[in-house]
């Protein structure tokens, strides 16, 4: 009866509001496992996501990668459950699954009917402790990694310019490695190097668990509880701090590779969020952001693409949020008959522009605007908001930090907006690279091919 | 007595999977528009998506490339708004828009919230969009430059080059196969955007696709909104048939990827196709089951070749392609090749067996709630039922259409329709490669 009562009154309120950001619960079991339950009962299914706080910035020099290549070998079986058969489950109970890796953290991830929620846990707890690393699997799925370092990196021009960037950018944060290696590193790495990283990180105090959907969160941690609340922790290597001592002067590099346009990076190194109630010049970034190029008429292709017809395509973002510092990255395509310099000149004059007159009322009510309408559609999807959670589990601010970081933006004044571009756009800060596109040697010449219109 | 019970238990089977699927609403709007809405007020928003018969396979042969030019500057200016205009206002209200093009399918759609603010000024914007548009002459000369750049830009990249190479090889001068050429879109005149407008954004040929916070009233006054002003258009004319048959060819493409790109195909089946369900499984069976396919446990489990290896049929409104698809290096194309075939020959000549096929119908089955677990994916579902004029009951067909395909049907289906030995195959930086045969 009492139960019937307040889900009434909870539906009524949720009718109103559609409080963006109810029902979060969490608990930390005695092994240190942080569990965090969303829960939205629209449709009738849920997802599973396990975080580890371990990603390439991790890694040591020699064994670039190794957080990847070990998140492949987490798919290669168990005592209990043999290579092969943790997809083969999931997919027989109508789920889908994968993993990414990033710098920061790796996630493991299922989407499944509601009632799946006892196999997926059965499945992802037994392998954060039991997995069996054989030494012929590691040869054949380190091939496969490969193959996705060419297909991703090495055969797309791009990437490839990212990769350098990143690799110039920084000179001491890890930061400066790729996450999925160098190949250098790929080659020689052996199953004891994945298994050294597994039996470093992979323990219940280095992880958070996030499920969202149809659940109950009581259900949830009764069944978190039995299924990794078994598994017992172990020490944790001391984190290193690393830093970036500020740059001295600009950087300025070429990729030479495949490509008919010439393109343009410029990243300038900014600090990330470290107390989200107290920090001020990530947000300020983050506004920046949107008003260069929020929308599609924002100030960026506006002037470039569409008025000046400089660049046939340009962006710029930056991400707040990270374990490391981050960089206000804007990046473009020379029009036909411009150079990269000329992009570069005219991308300046726009940095100078906000620099010296800021920025409107109404450019400003904008971004603030869309801020508060991505916070409705994000509803749409469970998986994003699990994704948001771990994510901010993983870099330390905590899934609390998600409201008052919404609050935080909506407070940006356009004057803080101003003093963060003449803070931040500054050539000491500022590494840039270029494309010179090469021509496909002993390709034959005719005109005309794209990616099929379906 | 136990029938009894059988029969109450069917009523409950039958409730739930009722109320597992959307209720679709269909109509027609006095446009002559046909209307899909699934009314749905747990959040405040609205996704509005509206789709035209005007993808590139309805373009004149000698000005092809029209269709997808004019399905991408619909926004470019309209009655009273320029581009920039737009973009500002919709953003002003946190409104997304998005543009849908397809051989078959051009279109528009639009999230918003759904406050009445909010909602109002999105929708006349979408309206305008869609019925007034300007086609600015400058705009075109504008983008003209930028999709020339890309196409060239597209042509020295291995799959783009692929895909050329698949699509002319499997489709010949069909439009299904054709890729614009820098040539085609030189040619484009304002004119000729206009004129393809005329023709084939009418009412009549218009899916109107409507998910989310709004009444069946409000429905109903925002499809005729929509679509009361578009061109007083006859639906539009049929495209060219697809050619079925093949001969097997063989391209090598030289390439400095260190990666070849494989394409192996044909044509394949269309939307209405009556072997649809026994090809759809036989084939998450074949490669498109994710990790637990054929193909990725013989190209990538076993002999750790590929990062992506994958097969599908592309169900359009005339048969669209069976492509199979991997990216290997160099050096071992010719082996990743040569498996691939000899998985694919040894599926259609064996078949599957009852466990895989078992395996697949859980995966099918047992995902389908997460098919339809957003707006985003329902409204998606809205437009293709409503341009392909599936049954209203699809969604709630497709669980039972799956669980009775046998594996009798799926040998006897792809035995039929899929031919490896007159299949083409596209290899783009191979090593052995002649340029451009």
């Amino acid at each position: 009866m009492r139960t019937g009562l307040w889900s009434g009154v909870a539906g009524v309120l949720l009718f109103g509001l559609v409080s963006a950001n109810a029902a979060v619960f969490e608990k930390t079991l005695s092994n240190g496992l942080k569990v965090i339950v969303k829960e939205d009962h629209r449709a009738p299914v849920l997802v599973q996501q396990i975080w580890y706080r371990a990603g390439s910035m991790d890694e040591r020099t020699g064994t670039t990668g190794v957080a990847h290549v070990l998140e492949h070998m987490m798919f290669k079986g168990t005592k209990a459950v043999p290579m092969g058969e943790f997809s083969k489950r999931i997919a027989a109970a109508g789920g889908r699954e994968n993993a990414f890796t990033s710098y920061d953290y790796t996630a493991y991830f299922q989407q499944l009917h509601k009632s799946k929620l006892p196999l997926a846990m059965q499945l992802e707890s037994d392998r954060m402790s039991n997995l069996n690393l054989k030494a012929e699997e590691f040869g054949k799925e380190i091939k496969v990694v490969m193959e996705e370092r060419r297909m991703r990196t090495d055969d797309e021009p791009h990437a490839l310019m990212y990769e350098k960037l990143m690799a110039a950018a920084y000179q001491e944060h890890p930061y400066q490695h790729p996450i999925i290696g160098w190949m250098n590193d790929l080659e020689a790495m052996t199953a004891t190097d994945a298994q050294e990283w597994y039996k470093t990180w992979y323990t219940p105090n280095n992880a958070v668990l996030v499920v969202a959907g149809d659940v109950q969160a009581k259900e949830v941690f009764k069944l978190a509880e039995k299924n990794y609340g078994k598994i017992k922790a172990r020490p944790l290597p001391v984190r290193k701090n690393f830093t970036e001592q500020p740059q001295v002067g600009i950087k300025r590099i070429t990729i030479k590779a495949p490509a008919e346009l010439p393109h343009l990076v410029m990243s300038y190194h900014t600090p990330t969020l470290r107390d989200a109630a107290k920090d001020s010049l990530p947000y300020a970034l983050e506004v920046l952001a949107g008003i260069l190029d929020g929308n599609e008429s924002a100030r960026l292709n506006k002037a470039l693409v569409r008025e000046q017809q400089i660049a046939s395509d340009i962006g710029a973002g930056y991400d707040s949020t990270a374990r490391g510092p981050s960089m206000f990255t804007i990046e473009g395509t020379p029009s036909e008959g411009k150079t990269v310099a000329d992009l570069e000149m005219a991308i300046r004059q726009q940095l100078m522009k906000i620099i010296q007159d800021g920025v409107s009322a109404e450019e400003l009510q904008r971004i603030k605007a869309q801020v508060t309408a991505n916070e409705v559609y994000k509803l749409d999807s469970v998986f994003y908001q699990a994704m948001q959670i771990g994510q901010m589990e993983s870099i330390g601010l905590g899934h609390q930090a998600i409201p008052i970081m919404l609050k935080k933006l909506q407070e940006v004044t356009g004057q803080q907006v101003q003093d963060a571009a003449r803070e931040i756009f500054k050539d000491e800060n500022l590494t840039i690279a270029t494309l010179d596109p090469q021509p496909l040697s002993g390709k034959s010449k005719k005109a005309g091919v794209t990616a099929h219109a379906r | 007595m136990r029938a009894n019970i059988l029969f109450i238990l069917s009523c409950l089977f039958f409730a739930n999977n009722a109320l597992a699927t959307p209720k679709i609403q269909h109509w027609q709007a006095p446009s002559g528009a046909q209307v899909y809405f699934v009314e749905d007020h747990d959040l405040p928003m609205l996704d509005v998506a509206v789709t035209f018969r005007a993808g590139n396979s309805f373009d004149d042969e000698a000005k092809f490339g029209v269709a997808m030019m004019a399905g991408g500057m619909l926004d470019a200016g309209v009655e009273g708004l320029s581009e920039d205009e737009i973009g500002l206002k919709l953003a002003d209200i946190g409104a997304q828009k998005g543009g849908q093009f397809d051989a078959d399918r051009a279109g528009m759609s639009i999230r918003t919230l759904s406050n009445k603010t909010e909602r109002d000024v999105a929708l006349s914007i979408l309206a305008k969009i869609l019925q007034q548009p300007l086609f600015p002459e400058a705009v075109l000369m504008r983008e003209k430059v930028r999709m020339i750049a890309a196409l060239k830009e597209a042509e020295t990249k291995p799959e783009s080059i692929a895909a050329k190479a698949f699509g002319k090889a499997v489709f010949g001068e069909h439009p299904y196969g054709r890729t614009l050429e820098v040539a085609d879109v030189e040619k484009i005149q304002r004119a000729d955007l206009v004129s393809f407008y005329q023709r084939n954004y009418g009412a009549k040929a218009a899916v109107v696709a409507l998910m989310g916070d709004i009444t069946r009233a409000e429905a109903e006054m925002i499809a005729q909104q929509l679509t009361a002003n578009l061109p007083a258009s006859s639906a539009s004319r049929l495209a060219k048939l697809v050619k079925m048959h093949i001969d097997a060819s063989e391209q090598r493409i030289s390439h400095p990827a260190t990666q070849s790109h494989i394409l192996i195909g044909a044509p394949g089946i269309a939307r209405n196709d009556p072997d649809y369900f026994p090809l759809y499984v036989g084939n998450y069976i074949l490669g498109g089951g994710g990790f637990v396919s054929r193909l990725m446990s013989e190209i990538r489990e076993k002999r750790g070749m590929a990062y992506s290896v994958y097969s599908y049929f592309m169900p359009m409104q005339q048969p669209g392609a069976f492509q199979l698809g991997l990216q290997t290096k160099k050096e071992q194309a010719s082996e990743a090749l040569k498996v691939t075939r000899a998985t694919l020959r040894e599926f259609v000549e064996k078949g599957v067996t009852e466990k895989e096929l078992k395996a697949a119908k859980d995966n099918l089955i047992g995902g389908f709630s997460l098919r339809i677990d957003s707006n985003k994916k329902i409204l998606d579902y809205l437009s293709v039922i409503g341009f392909y004029n599936l049954p209203l009951t699809y969604l709630d067909d497709f669980s039972g259409k799956i669980d009775k395909v046998t594996v009798v049907q799926i040998s006897d289906a792809f035995k039929r329709r899929v031919h490896p030995d007159a299949m083409a195959t596209i290899v783009v930086g191979a090593p052995e490669a002649k340029a451009g045969q």
